[in-house]
């Protein structure tokens, strides 16, 4: 065991280093640090460097376009990326949809749908959660009815509602878990289909979430014709799809190099915000719980290493992958709670929204804009992805086998 | 002993609960978030007027119901029961709370306009260096013939945008942390040389920056002694923490009823999710802390004006703090993603629960400050 960086992984580092800093799009910066609500068109340019680089799949088989990093590299990868606050990439086309179809689909669906992944042409979206399946997600009732249409070719009919679907408006496809059979275990009815958002039937309506953000949407589905060829592996078997899925989403939720530069943003802003006549970060109490929060977070890193390392000597994501998520995102929900303690009164003042066109100058330091929109926005990780009970319930019984 | 309250409260309380409950519904307080406002004229006039309770907290001679703390725990309980926003804590609870403390022609003439709902108070104490140190004070007023000549920012000034009066801390002497040289000022809103920067808070009300630029006081905006406010500050924000702590109750029951009521409706798994007792054990402990913060706030407000109210308020905003952030944080969760949707009421109770934590003092800063007057510096 060693944790020097070889002469190689040093070297890399400084290319990584030296390629944000000279190719991360200038109009992005300042974003991540104030916690802004970012457009698609702001994904879209950071996605489209990368993707030139052939830097946007790190996680991905060279063959379809990965960059054949080793796990060294894409931990470098993912620091260097968080230090200099780039954005982070959405995770449905590239980490969620991308391996499920390199994985289980077609040699036909690889060709159509991974290189428009891999360019950003296609931006995706995640048909998972309904009104009724949320934690319960394979009791989902999205229906969809094989037929042979006049042209003699089959389809899917489908009809129900999805929910809490990210930045839907955004999305040119959908990956959709729906019921093909309703008389047997719910696991084992269920399909993965990928559907064109432009088709007809498709509605996508917002909902407003508690920091005033437009982030999540329902999806209802009324007579949506999708053709057979964009199911992917086979009928009734998407829940494996699903599963492979949730544990791969679980890894990059735990968020390490980005909390990492998180502790380092409050850090800093504890040193510049004063409490009776001292820096906060002074403050018994407030020091206190910063240092609380390092302490886990480097017990955090350190998990996600190991279990990085299972995974390069042949393990997939397992089970394991919970804990990630569950002390991932108790550590960005801690983040967000000092970040408003240390905003004090400048907590309070509510600001829609502060991008081009707003040149109305700050109330209180410029880091308390977003603090509490951000705090009530960042509730939302001990809920999605599988809620944090739920992945307690996961590791309760795969893990510990009770 | 005695926790009884007398008929008389207990008609308030009633009269305030059922008033609230018929016309102050989420969707009618809503139309005051999106107008901009946040707060409705109709309704301040209607507490006067109508209910006739803005005398509730105040002497008969002054003209009001001859209560005190224990009518402002009961008013302010309700206020946080239905998320209201108007401001029964500026106006009543701290502006009215200055007036009884000094006393004196200036309490005579104001006093019966708060009752009257014409005087609307908000306390401009806080400074952007400040945090929640009620001396640390860089805004000054200078003596200027028999008056005072007033300069400063104050910052997140809750209700200012709609405010007649404003209750200002400055320092007449002294340097920016001194226990000595503050003075409190009760000065007309709209004086020349005052000019805000009024916004939207993120529970739904509305506060300003509040500048002030050469401006000229008279003798008698000054409330009690020159430089030696301090102990009156203290004294009235006791009196608002206590307050702030029976608001917490009111919103801690509801969020923790809301979410009991969704627990016993919402089914997962083919069975209501109250039924897992991880659920089970979470609820309980929430309605542990709602029950703690309702104990603690009777406490605290049952001790103010005497020996002890000082450690007594700040054991009690530390308890309702962390009882806020945990009983609002479940909420949340255990609705799941509608509980992050700003179309249902839930989600509003939490950012004013989050908000809560933090008003006039955090968790962190009420606990330092009970060990310093408990343990010694």
């Amino acid at each position: 065991m060693d944790l020097a960086f070889s002469p190689e992984d040093i070297a890399f580092r400084d290319d990584v280093r030296a390629f944000i800093r000279d190719q991360y799009p200038t109009e992005l910066h300042g974003k991540i640090e104030e916690g802004e609500e970012l457009s698609k068109e702001d994904f879209l340019k950071w996605h489209k460097v990368l993707a030139s680089q052939g830097w946007i799949a790190p996680a991905w088989p060279k063959e379809y376009g990965g960059t054949g990093w080793t796990a060294t590299q894409r931990y470098i990868w993912s620091e260097e990326s968080a230090a200099a606050d780039a954005i982070r990439l959405m995770p449905f086309g590239l980490s969620m949809v991308g391996p499920v179809i390199y994985t289980f689909g077609t040699p036909e669906q690889k060709a159509r749908f991974l290189p428009r992944i891999l360019s950003g042409e296609d931006w995706w979206c995640q048909g998972y959660s309904e009104p009724g399946a949320g934690s319960d997600l394979a009791s989902l009732r999205t229906k969809a009815e094989r037929f042979t249409a006049e042209d003699g070719k089959e389809y899917y009919r489908v009809n129900g509602q999805k929910t809490w679907t990210t930045l839907a408006q955004y999305a040119d496809w959908g990956f959709f878990l729906v019921r093909t059979n309703a008389d047997v275990k719910p696991q084992e009815g269920i399909s993965f289909l990928l559907i064109d958002m432009k088709s007809p039937g498709i509605t996508v309506r917002p909902i407003i979430t508690l920091g005033g953000e437009h982030e999540v949407n329902e999806v209802w589905l009324e007579d949506v014709i999708v053709p057979v060829d964009q199911r992917v592996f086979e009928e009734n078997k998407g829940w494996t799809c699903a599963k492979f899925l949730l544990a791969h989403e679980r890894t990059g939720i735990a968020g390490v190099a980005a909390s990492k530069r998180g502790v380092e943003r409050i850090r800093d802003v504890a040193r510049t915000e004063q409490d009776a006549g001292q820096p906060l970060l002074a403050n018994p109490f407030f020091r206190r719980k910063l240092a609380e929060v390092e302490v886990d977070l480097a017990a955090l890193e350190f998990t996600e290493l190991r279990t990085l390392a299972g995974e390069s000597a042949g393990k997939g994501p397992g089970p394991e992958s919970s804990l990630l998520k569950i002390k991932g995102t108790e550590i960005q929900q801690r983040l967000t709670e000092l970040a408003l303690e240390a905003a004090g009164h400048y907590g309070a003042p509510y600001f829609r929204s502060f991008g081009e066109g707003d040149n109305e100058s700050a109330i209180g330091p410029e880091f308390s804009r977003r603090a509490a929109p951000v705090y009530f926005n960042m509730r939302k990780t001990s809920i999605y992805g599988g809620s944090n009970e739920i992945q307690r319930n996961i590791i309760a019984k795969m893990v510990l086998g009770l | 002993m005695d926790f009884n309250l007398t008929e008389e409260q207990t008609i308030l309380r009633d009269t305030v609960q059922r008033y609230l409950a018929d016309t102050y519904d989420f969707e009618t307080r809503m139309k005051s978030v999106h107008s901009g406002a946040g707060w409705s004229p109709a309704v301040w006039k209607a507490f006067a007027e109508e209910l006739g309770i803005l005398g509730a907290p105040f002497s008969e001679a002054h003209g009001g119901l001859g209560g005190g703390a224990i009518e402002n725990m009961l008013m302010m309980e309700e206020m946080g029961r239905a998320l209201v926003l108007e401001p029964w804590l500026p106006t009543v609870v701290i502006g009215g709370g200055a007036l009884k403390a000094v006393g004196g022609a200036v309490a005579d003439a104001v006093i019966p306009e708060i009752i009257a709902g014409n005087a609307i108070i908000a306390f401009a104490y806080a400074e952007p260096q400040g945090r929640y140190h009620l001396n640390d004070l860089v805004t000054t007023a200078k003596p200027d013939g028999s008056g005072w000549v007033l300069n400063g920012h104050k910052a997140v000034v809750k209700s200012a945008p709609y405010a007649t009066h404003l209750l200002v801390t400055a320092r007449t002497g002294g340097s920016q942390h001194d226990s000595g040289g503050i003075s409190l000022f009760l000065i007309p809103a709209d004086l020349a040389g005052i000019t805000r920067r009024d916004y939207a808070t993120v529970d739904g009300g509305a506060a300003s920056e509040v500048y002030f630029e050469n401006v000229a006081l008279g003798a008698d905006h000054l409330l009690g002694a020159a430089g030696e406010a301090l102990p009156v500050i203290e004294h009235v924000a006791d009196e608002a923490v206590a307050a702030i702590c029976a608001e917490a109750c009111g919103v801690l029951r509801v969020l923790h009823k809301t979410t009991l009521d969704y627990a016993r409706q919402r089914k997962q798994f083919g069975k209501p999710i109250g039924e897992f007792q991880v659920l089970q054990h979470r609820l309980v402990d929430m309605f542990m802390e709602v029950e703690q913060a309702v104990s603690i706030t009777l406490m605290a407000t049952l001790k103010l004006g005497g020996p002890e109210q000082a450690t007594s308020a700040s054991m009690a905003k530390a308890k309702v703090g962390r009882a806020a952030r945990f009983v609002g944080q479940n909420a949340v969760q255990i609705h799941g993603g509608i509980g992050i949707s700003n179309e249902l009421s839930v989600g509003h109770y939490f950012k004013r629960a989050t908000l809560i934590e933090n008003q006039f003092g955090s968790v962190d800063h009420h606990m330092a400050r009970f060990e310093t007057l408990s343990y010694g510096a």
